[in-house]
């Protein structure tokens, strides 16, 4: 049972996100997650003023139906299969985000000082959440796919679009994770 | 009842996700700080899962479900779209730590500030709609 409520390695955990991608294909559909994104956008009405928006959306239920199965499994995988041991981190980053007022993980997904509700009395906090999310749906929809699309299902079928994609993500990332992110946290 | 099945894919792979913490801010911060193989390790097995899986599909002209030949459109060739759009979207995964797949998962799992993030995900994809005509692609 440890096997289960410990975190999972990265190989059980690599070969099972290939094979869903490939269940996928099998379903005659693909791997992509920020498609939804623009789905949600649609089907909240943004077909009426954006033409990029005006499609059946409903021709995209699939995908919002394994989204609702990975939330669904999000809830259960936190709630009745972890454990304190999780998300051991490196001690060397656990030092360096000290220095940026970050609290260690201690077994949680999350730090405290970005996501508790804490954060929606904190008017930057909540601007670092939507600054992000801003910037993770803009770039994915310009992209053309996120990790998901690109370094999964791209990657997977040998595409070079999909390689240049995903130097752009570690580009942005390495420049935030290192430059910006010290300097507004 | 068609959509019983894709329920549980995703069921499956939030559960992944999560198990592998692939969804938790630290394991992307650690990943971009080189301190950690673990988020490496998974995207390269994933990737290599599916580049063993794709061969075969390809080489033995493998059918899906339906009976219909699986046939994965290649992306369209481009620089600038990919590479801009790309370090824009990293940009934005390293400082919410979270990518569309885990944003969905987090919310799921329960964290409610995520929701913020989920918002600010369908402005940029609107912001990306009107603008789309405008940007070099």
């Amino acid at each position: 049972m440890e096997l289960i409520y410990h975190t999972w390695s990265w190989y059980i955990s690599g070969f099972i996100i290939g094979l869903v991608m490939l269940v996928l294909i099998y379903f005659g559909k693909s791997f992509g997650m920020s498609s939804n994104l623009r789905t949600l956008c649609s089907m909240a009405g943004a077909g009426k003023k954006v033409s990029f928006f005006s499609f059946d959306w409903k021709s995209q239920r699939w995908n919002l139906a394994v989204v609702a199965g990975a939330m669904l499994g999000g809830f259960v995988a936190t709630h009745y299969l972890s454990d304190a041991s999780n998300v051991s981190i490196n001690p060397k980053t656990i030092e360096q985000l000290q220095t940026m007022n970050i609290d260690a993980p201690q077994g949680k997904l999350m730090p405290d000082a970005l996501f508790s509700n804490q954060v929606f009395e904190s008017p930057k906090s909540i601007l670092i959440l939507i600054v992000g999310g801003v910037l993770i749906g803009f770039g994915s929809r310009y992209a053309g796919g996120c990790t998901s699309g690109h370094a999964i299902s791209g990657l997977s079928n040998l595409q070079f679009p999909s390689l240049i994609a995903v130097i752009g993500f570690f580009i942005g990332g390495l420049i935030m994770a290192h430059f910006i992110l010290p300097l507004i946290v | 009842m068609k959509l019983v099945k894709f329920i549980l894919v995703g069921f499956v792979f939030g559960i992944v996700l999560t198990k592998s913490e692939a969804v938790s801010w630290y394991r992307i911060y650690e990943m971009f700080q080189f301190q950690s193989f673990h988020m490496y390790g998974i995207i390269m097995v994933a990737v290599l899962t599916g580049i063993i899986g794709i061969q075969i599909i390809k080489r033995y002209h493998l059918k899906d479900y339906s009976g219909t030949p699986i046939c994965i459109p290649d992306k369209e060739h481009s620089i600038a779209r990919y590479l801009i759009g790309g370090i824009i979207f990293g940009l934005g995964w390293a400082l919410a730590g979270s990518c569309p797949g885990p944003i969905f998962i987090l919310i799921g799992a329960g964290f409610t500030s995520v929701i913020v993030v989920l918002l600010g995900a369908m402005l940029g994809t609107f912001m990306y709609g009107v603008l789309k005509n405008k940007l070099p692609h």
